[in-house]
């Protein structure tokens, strides 16, 4: 009987045992990123260990290196909460100088890169280290307990916007931290999720492959602090995809006007043009996703809100290039 | 054959980084130390240092990449002043807990508010409780000997602690002065391949670095961290020995001078020791029983050979360029320490001065002088004293 191989890697970087909460999304990027990473460097360089990783503090450093512990199997380094990209820059640079031969993985959540880490990060990107950053995004300050962070979507619950009388929630729109890293004309951006591991898998591969800097937006779940079910975490990440709330994208060499979009699956209807995608109509509402979460449990008081929510997913996609269709739920 | 020839102490400071021979350089601009990444990145621009010199964009990234470099075992380098030493601060706990034996080059300045770029000793001064080692240069030869020694101190195993050296911001990192430089075949012998045991980054043998650590382990991890400063002042010695054997120049963690019978001994760090030991002359033409004591290494303190030098001296007059409010200088508290619990001690008089570029003349040393007369003679005077400040404008 044939045997057929598995369509990842079985090897392990992210280790059985680490202290992440039951249900965490981010583990699961961690897992299947490094998993990604190590079959690019077999396929690159012939040695599937060619890597090590810089670590920004965040709920993903904290819960696998505790003392004497480590959930790591690979060399890997944390500084500090903003300096990720610039410690990788100085492992970059030390191992070009011992003619090591790899490439450095940077994680940061999007605390550490949206907003405390976004200057080293431009600074790594701008002078062209070959790092590829992964800004695992869970939507908030995880780590410190749930408080919003500027990759927070608009309308979401946190302890810091917590929705009352004068406040419906975050009330600022999402900071999309991979345009501003793909307006340094990178050869590779992305956005990917864990609630499409084939696609993140493809992207992260592809990130690690090129020669330079590339930065990957992961969005991830985080079932304590969105307040959701255990086991729905990749089940939710992907109605982000399929609602339209997350779009999945790949921008090469700052190229905006051929960003690449991957269809949002969830019978979304898609319009291509010269095999461009140019309209999506989605056929899930964004309540879909919402729902399942307690963070905006508020806003289903609130419609104004989420047809607020609609206005600015549709303008975020303007940016992309794409006139969207967002459904509103039958009554 | 050893070079003999001029140049400003920031320049000392980038041949002492290229004889080393570091792999990684990360820096960032800041007045006055400029020169020394300027320089650096010429002898990169023309092949004589083979050296990957990171441009980055600010302070904090210098260290943080230098802490990454360092991590993947490779001898680090870098140079800053002021705010951009402020601004590594927390970085600079990072790389001495994670005993990375990064060496940084400080051209000693101010600090802001009010804005001010001269001379004085806060910045680095302020990170005195960083873990980091630090060494405090007269003049620009020993600008370029202390950065070598350093790499050889942080570098031991029984220390692996990051390094500072500091030279006076425009008194030296802008004044020409002879400097020897010594031949790079002879740097190599002294100094070695840096072969880290701990620190590493490598996929044949992966390991965790930077960790967290719980209650259980975080005390422990910071006494280390003591442990290594302890030991950093036997490796000192023996490092300094070596030194003047390989160069001929002998440093000492306290350098005395004419102290042997002196009643008042000015203590001081920095080129300020110069300026002190003519004033010394001048008193001992006059009879006048007075000597110098210079602070080469002030982290880790020079304990013993404070309690060593007190023993000679009935004042002690301690001239130090930086302040902590409501307390009196670093030095002073320092001192106060080094001789609490001693059964004979001398008096510990302070003087704060040259701040923000303040000259230091003769006429405030007289004032100095005065001060520490009274003192002898049994008048009460003020612990701390602030030299030379302009009263009018006050």
């Amino acid at each position: 009987m044939a045997v057929r191989k598995p369509p990842i890697t079985t090897r392990e970087y992210w280790a059985p045992g680490h202290a992440a909460c039951a249900g965490c999304g981010c583990a699961t990027g961690m897992k299947l990123v490094t998993k990604a990473f190590s079959e690019a460097m077999e396929e690159k360089f012939g040695d599937p260990n060619a890597f090590a990783i810089a670590h920004a503090t965040g709920c993903m450093e904290v819960v696998s290196a505790v003392f004497p512990y480590t959930a790591w199997r690979a060399p890997w380094v944390h500084v500090a909460f903003e300096n990720a990209a610039a410690a990788a820059s100085g492992i970059e640079a030390a191992w070009k100088k011992l003619g090591r031969k790899g490439k450095i993985l940077a994680f940061g959540g999007d605390g550490g890169t949206a907003d405390i880490g976004m200057q080293a990060l431009s600074g790594m990107l701008e002078r062209r280290h070959n790092v590829v950053y992964v800004m695992y995004d869970n939507e908030a300050y995880m780590n410190t307990g749930i408080q919003r962070s500027s990759s927070t979507p608009y309308g979401a619950w946190t302890t810091t916007s917590p929705p009352g009388k004068y406040s419906i929630g975050e009330d600022k729109p999402k900071k999309w931290v991979a345009l501003i890293a793909a307006a340094h004309q990178v050869p590779y951006v992305a956005t990917a999720s864990i609630g499409n591991p084939f696609d993140l898998v493809r992207k992260v591969k592809k990130a690690a492959k090129v020669d330079g800097p590339a930065f990957v937006q992961m969005h991830c779940t985080c079932p304590t602090g969105w307040k959701t079910p255990l086991e729905k975490g990749v089940e939710i990440a992907r109605l982000a995809i399929e609602t339209g709330i997350w779009p999945l994208f790949e921008i090469e060499n700052g190229d905006f006007f051929n960003i690449k979009i991957q269809p949002p699956g969830g019978g979304a209807k898609v319009k291509r043009e010269g095999g461009r995608i140019v309209a999506i109509e989605f056929k899930k509402p964004i309540e879909e996703y919402l729902k399942p979460q307690g963070r905006f449990k508020h806003l289903f008081k609130r419609p104004e809100a989420i047809d607020e929510m609609r206005e600015q997913i549709k303008a975020m996609w303007k940016t992309l290039g794409v006139d969207v269709t967002l459904p509103k739920p039958e009554e | 054959m050893p070079i003999r020839t001029v140049m400003k102490a920031n320049e000392a400071a980038a041949w002492a980084a290229k004889l080393a021979k570091p792999k990684v350089i990360a820096a960032f601009p800041i007045t006055p130390s400029t020169l020394v990444p300027e320089k650096i990145s010429e002898f990169v621009a023309n092949g004589e240092l083979d050296a990957e010199f990171i441009k980055v964009e600010s302070e904090h990234s210098a260290i943080s990449a230098c802490v990454g470099a360092s991590a993947a075992g490779v001898r680090t380098f870098t140079a800053t002043a002021s705010q951009g030493l402020a601004l590594m601060h927390e970085v600079l706990f990072i790389a001495a807990g994670m005993r990375l034996p990064i060496v940084v080059a400080v051209g000693n300045r101010s600090l802001s508010a009010p804005i001010n770029i001269w001379n004085d000793w806060q910045d680095s001064i302020s990170q005195r409780d960083t873990g980091w080692l630090q060494f405090y240069a007269e003049n620009n030869q020993e600008a370029l000997d202390l950065i070598l020694a350093a790499f050889k101190v942080a570098e031991d195993e029984r220390v692996l602690l990051p390094a500072m050296v500091g030279f006076d911001a425009f008194i030296l990192t802008h004044t020409v002065e002879p400097v020897e430089i010594p031949d790079q075949e002879v740097v190599d012998e002294f100094l070695g391949e840096y072969e880290p045991k701990y620190a590493y980054l490598d996929p044949e043998r992966p390991i965790t670095q930077g960790t967290l650590a719980f209650p259980a382990h975080y005390m422990e991890a910071r006494y280390t961290v003591w442990q290594a400063n302890e030991n950093a002042k036997e490796v000192i010695d023996e490092v300094f020995a070596e030194f003047e054997k390989t160069f001929g120049r002998k440093y000492q963690k306290i350098e005395k001078y004419r102290t042997d019978d002196a009643e008042i001994i000015f203590v001081t760090m920095g080129s300020l020791a110069g300026t002190v030991k003519d004033y010394v002359d001048r008193l001992r033409g006059q009879g006048i029983k007075a000597g110098a004591a210079k602070l080469t290494v002030y982290r880790p303190f020079p304990t013993e050979e404070v309690r060593e030098l007190a023993k000679k001296a009935k004042v002690l007059a301690l001239l130090e360029k930086n302040i902590t409010f409501s307390v009196g200088g670093a030095l002073f508290q320092d001192f106060s320490r080094a001789l609490i619990n001693e059964k004979e001690k001398p008096i510990i008089l302070d003087f704060i001065l040259g701040l923000g570029g303040r000259d230091v003349t003769f006429q405030n040393l007289d004032e100095v002088l005065e001060i520490s007369r009274k003192a002898l003679n049994g008048e009460k005077v003020d612990e701390v004293n602030w030299i030379g400040l302009r009263k009018e404008i006050l």
